[in-house]
């Protein structure tokens, strides 16, 4: 341990240390007697300041101040995922037991359980050259789960003794290797890694496979790559939580981070309820055994909201590097960022934009460009995608977390209050939303769906518009005096509207809607949309066609036609040629 | 050993600086003796060595560089909690003002709380029934939610939130478990009164705690105001295991209060003044409604907040939305028009309503019809900007229908009396009722088996005669 030092000032979480060399910059320490958790944010020659992630009430000058020698790490093992931490994994059901409903300060809970038993499979021998990253054994985590354990990245050497296969604890060492300079490395069931670091990789790979929500106005109009980054920006209301708990059912990565950054203590519980509920389609195992939550509600400590992200991440860093496709919801960015306004004002930086400080848009670029799809060091594939929710001020969307974010990530999905009112969810405008992964997706598109799909998406997003632009006309002057031809539009893209892009998330079949079945749907608008331009090129009236109720049909298909039944479009089709058949004959 | 630390260093507005001071820890209370006898209190906001800062709840009236003593409490700031402070009034320091002595303490707690582990909460899924219509059916309150009324100055929310305290007790049906904890903050003589009368009028007094800052009381105490109140309604939620309603009005004057502690500690301000930490600090007030496990009780709060010049969009009522379950929302418009009460639909929501209301909380039917109306009601807006333009009478046929729609929704829904109490059953079966003034292929929200069970085909069943009838404001024509 090193130096003991004590407390000069006190602001907030802000604490001062007067005339000390003994820390390192961004540097763990323990502050006073209760040993509240705190890292070393700034030195000069005069004063060391240190950000106390926890309630500072009842601190003194002259209380101590420890040391770790280390940057704030978290430690990684098996164990992590069906678990729940809060800002700096520590482990809250740990926390629960230990000091009741109510958090109190100081807790010290090892973030993983130390005396599990893990049923560990050793995968290398005497003799064996391992280098970073590569695997020595793997456990099962959970009945999905696989957990891979990797030499830790610097680290290399030969393996001098293995332990037979068999139920270890996390601090067990089951292997260990000899390095260059004949340094032995026991290697156990965990390590630690910085927050605040990004875990090396072999590559960057390109962003050509879409992670796939079963969400349409995002596969369809606005897809995101696996190891892409995403912002869902929405003023109050908007649904960027229901969203955000969306992507994480539903999306087909193989492990999902969920990051509560200073947002409600109800909805984590939400969470927690809905997924150990929930069974995913895919292993039929609950929800929970593919994900793990951190949660640090808004009233928790602000330090240590702005710690979670970084938590966060890392957890994610480490799954990816044992090859699976990871995402990460973080709700909500913002509040990270305000975290770090609020510390700045205490350290009184000089503020730039809306009292934000002037890193601003170098933290956010810093914390999205960690996302990515790799080749890990051991040579097997995986991704980290990461998806923020933004919560802008007064809903305006030219406030600087929502313009920085808006630079450094490559999809964006705008929400947008008035869809939300009249309850159109999910309430992404599809006007001011834009994804540039769309080119990079569209080989991966026609090899799977065909060549129809790119049509058909490019079709409606021109009907959408087309309709954006008629709407001006007929806010003005009524839509009774368009000709039939732009009224069909307008029907059309009602239908697209009501049937393609609202979605009703507590619908069995709708919550989740696999891509064949988004194709058949758009299918089936634009089948109607062709005939009846023929027919009303006949100059049979438009409301002869709206009188069939096809369109009234068309926005009902999404819960007529089950998802596993995609022949009944073929049914829906021809109901509408015969339906159709009789204005002409 | 107890030290008196003679005279201060300086003054600057409500703060005080002491130097050469041992042993002070951060947020401790402090009593301050003037020498003319009287006693202030305060607490330590900032430390740097030997120096002290010190925040004086009363204000720094008369405190001059060398005419006190100020001792250090070695405590943070704490309320004395029993069962008997039920039917008490507290100042906004949690001082008794109420002439009956001090409160016999069973029990003393930090103001400032601890947070909830999230691990700890039980979700919230019993709704309110608050006879409300407009409430019940469309932003339904669910107990230990937080559901805030964005307001306006002069608009009807003190009559709401009353109308909310004696309906919501009278269906209860666990009655001696409910209780309300009432906090003022800046509110003007009047209202404070007439909140009061109110609960007196509804037979709920001896079961309200209140803690008053009227708008004349020191800003300093306003700050403690809320948490003074919510420490209370946690006693009495988690450790008496009752069902508490916490009452703060008004969160405006609660986040000025601090603007102006803010400047006067010489903070870097954020937007509009607001500091940069008014989201993490009306969170800390928020996040103390919930339910917990181990405990039968719950704290639901109804925080009221006037919108300056009614903009949604200001910092307070910005940052609450996006802290709290929802919100409901007044329209001044509505209110002009004599509509009680006011509540503007569309933006208004509650976030927990969800999984609170349907198959075996309200009817099965709830969540759609509520989407079917929040979407009709949408439509209406499209149909009457068009209508200011071009004019009712050039309409289409379905959007004149749903002006007519959005007419009978207002009158009859929107408005209803003061004192009329409708069942959840009642106020579905209106909704129902106004849909079936639409055409029923415009109803796409809802599927086909509702709509037999529910839409009326014959219009000359489609009756109102049951509802408004206690509303005085009505506009009817086809009353009189």
């Amino acid at each position: 341990m090193a130096a003991k030092d004590v407390i000069f000032g006190i602001n907030g979480p802000v604490v001062t240390v007067k005339n000390t060399r003994s820390f390192s910059m961004m540097e763990m320490v323990y502050v006073g007697e209760s040993r509240l958790v705190g890292e070393i944010i700034g030195i000069n020659d005069g004063f060391t300041t240190v950000q106390v992630y926890e309630e500072t009430t009842g601190l003194k000058p002259g209380d101590p101040i420890y040391g770790t020698g280390g940057p704030m790490n978290v430690l990684l093992g098996p164990g992590i995922i069906d678990n729940i931490f809060d800002g700096i994994e520590r482990p809250l059901k740990a926390i629960e037991e230990q000091s009741g409903s109510f958090i109190s300060r100081g807790a010290s809970v090892s973030s993983l359980d130390l005396n599990r038993y893990w049923n560990v499979k050793i995968k290398v021998k005497v003799g064996d050259t391992l280098r970073g990253g590569e695997i020595y054994a793997t456990c099962p985590e959970t009945a999905i789960i696989e957990h891979r354990f990797m030499v830790p990245p610097r680290i290399s050497g030969t393996v001098t003794k293995v332990e037979p296969n068999g139920k270890y604890k996390l601090m067990d060492t089951i292997v260990v290797i000899r390095d260059e300079k004949g340094t032995e490395h026991n290697l156990t069931l965990c390590q630690q890694w910085p927050i605040r670091e990004a875990r090396p990789n072999a590559e960057r790979l390109p962003a050509d496979i879409p992670l796939i929500t079963g969400q349409r106005v995002m596969d369809t109009m606005f897809p995101i790559a696996k190891g892409g980054t995403a912002a869902i920006p929405g003023g109050f209301g908007t649904g960027k939580t229901m969203n955000q708990h969306q992507l994480a059912k539903w999306c087909d990565a193989d492990i999902i981070v969920y990051v509560g950054c200073g947002e409600r203590g109800n909805e984590m519980s939400q969470v927690l309820d809905e997924f150990s509920e929930l069974i995913d389609p895919k292993s039929g195992r609950p929800m929970t055994d593919r994900t793990v939550l951190i949660a640090n509600t808004s009233n928790m400590p602000v330090a240590a909201r702005e710690a979670s992200i970084y938590t966060g991440l890392t957890l994610a860093e480490y799954y990816r590097d044992m090859g699976y496709h990871v995402a990460i919801m973080a709700d909500s960015t913002s509040r990270w960022a305000e975290a770090l306004r609020e510390i700045s004002g205490r350290l009184e930086e000089m503020p730039a934009e809306e009292g934000f400080p002037a890193y601003l848009p170098s933290r956010l670029s810093e914390f999205y460009e960690r996302a990515g799809r790799i080749k890990t060091l051991s040579g097997s594939e995986g991704s980290v995608t990461i998806i923020g929710a933004v919560s802008p001020q007064g809903s305006d969307f030219s406030e600087p977390v929502t313009q920085n974010t808006k630079r450094f990530t490559r999809c964006f999905w705008a929400l947008d209050k008035s869809l939300a009112y009249a309850r159109h969810y999910p309430a992404i405008n599809w006007m001011d939303s834009y994804s540039e992964y769309f080119t990079d997706l569209d080989p991966w598109f026609r090899e799977n769906l065909g060549e129809d799909f790119i049509k058909y998406r490019n079709k409606i997003t021109a009907l959408l518009h087309e309709e954006s632009a008629l709407m001006e006309i007929v806010k003005l002057i009524g839509s009774d005096v368009l000709p039939d031809e732009q009224k069909l539009v307008i029907e059309t893209a009602k239908a697209i509207r009501v049937g393609f892009l609202q979605q009703n998330a507590f619908h069995a079949d709708d919550t989740f809607v696999p891509l064949e079945k988004q194709k058949l749907m758009m299918k089936s608008i634009l089948h109607l949309y062709n005939k009846a331009k023929h027919i009303i090129a006949a100059a049979i009236p438009i409301s002869r066609i709206t009188e069939l109720g096809l369109f009234e049909r068309l926005a009902k298909m999404k819960y007529d036609i089950p998802n596993s039944k995609p022949e009944m479009f073929d049914e829906l089709i021809a109901d509408i040629d015969k339906a159709l058949a009789t204005l002409t004959a | 050993m107890i030290l008196d630390y003679v005279g201060v260093k300086e003054i600057n507005g409500s703060l005080i600086v002491l130097d050469d001071v041992e042993g002070a820890s951060f947020e401790e209370m402090v009593d301050i003796r003037l020498d003319n006898g009287t006693m202030r209190h305060g607490r330590i906001v900032q430390i740097e060595g030997k120096r002290v800062v010190v925040q004086v709840f009363e204000g720094t009236k008369s405190i001059s560089l060398d005419n006190t003593r100020t001792r250090l409490k070695a405590r943070p700031m704490e309320l004395a909690l029993s069962p008997e402070i039920l039917g008490r009034v507290f100042s906004g320091a949690g001082e008794p003002i109420d002439g009956f002595g001090a409160v016999y303490p069973e029990k003393k707690a930090n103001i400032n709380g601890t947070p909830m582990n999230p691990v700890s909460r039980i979700y919230p899924r019993n709704y309110i029934n608050t006879g409300i219509s407009t409430i019940d059916t469309l932003t339904t309150l669910i107990r230990g939610q937080k559901l805030p009324i964005f307001s306006g100055s002069g608009m009807k929310h003190n009559e709401l939130a009353v109308q909310i305290v004696r309906q919501a007790k009278i269906s209860d049906t666990e009655d001696n478990n409910f209780c309300v904890v009432f906090a003022a903050m800046g509110v003007k003589n009047d209202v404070a009164d007439y909140f009061c009368r109110s609960f007196d009028e509804s037979g709920v007094l001896s079961r309200v705690v209140m803690f008053l800052n009227l708008a004349n009381d020191p800003i300093i105490e306003r700050t403690l105001t809320p948490r003074c109140a919510l420490t209370a309604a946690e006693y009495l939620a988690f450790e008496l295991n009752m069902h508490v309603l916490v009452i703060m009005t008004d969160m405006t004057s609660y986040a000025e209060a601090l603007r102006e502690f803010s400047s006067s500690k010489g903070e870097i301000p954020g937007r509009k003044g607001f500091p940069g930490y008014l989201y993490s600090d009306l969170a800390s007030l928020y996040e103390r409604a919930g339910m917990v496990k181990g405990s039968t009780g719950s704290v639901t709060q109804i925080p009221i907040l006037t919108m300056p010049n009614d903009d949604i969009t200001h910092p307070v009522p910005d940052l609450t939305g996006y802290i709290t379950e929802g919100q409901i929302v007044l329209d001044r418009q509505l209110e002009g028009q004599g509509l009680y009460p006011p509540v503007s639909v569309l933006p208004s929501l509650s976030r927990l309503m969800k999984d609170g209301i349907g198959e075996g909380y309200t009817r099965s039917d709830h969540q759609p019809l509520a989407n079917q109306l929040f979407a009709a009601y949408a439509r209406v807006q499209d149909a009457r900007s068009l209508a200011s333009v071009i004019g009712e009478e050039e309409l289409s046929p379905t959007d004149k229908k749903y002006m007519q729609f959005g007419k009978l929704f207002e009158q009859y829904f929107v408005n209803q009396g003061y004192t009329e109490n409708r069942t959840v059953e009642q106020s579905i079966d209106l909704g129902w009722k106004l849909l079936s003034t639409l055409p029923r292929t415009e109803l796409d929200r809802v599927d086909d088996e509702l709509l037999d069970e529910y839409y009326i085909d014959d219009p000359d069943q489609i009756t109102f005669d049951d509802f408004g009838k206690t509303s005085d404001n009505k506009s009817g024509d086809e009353e009189e």
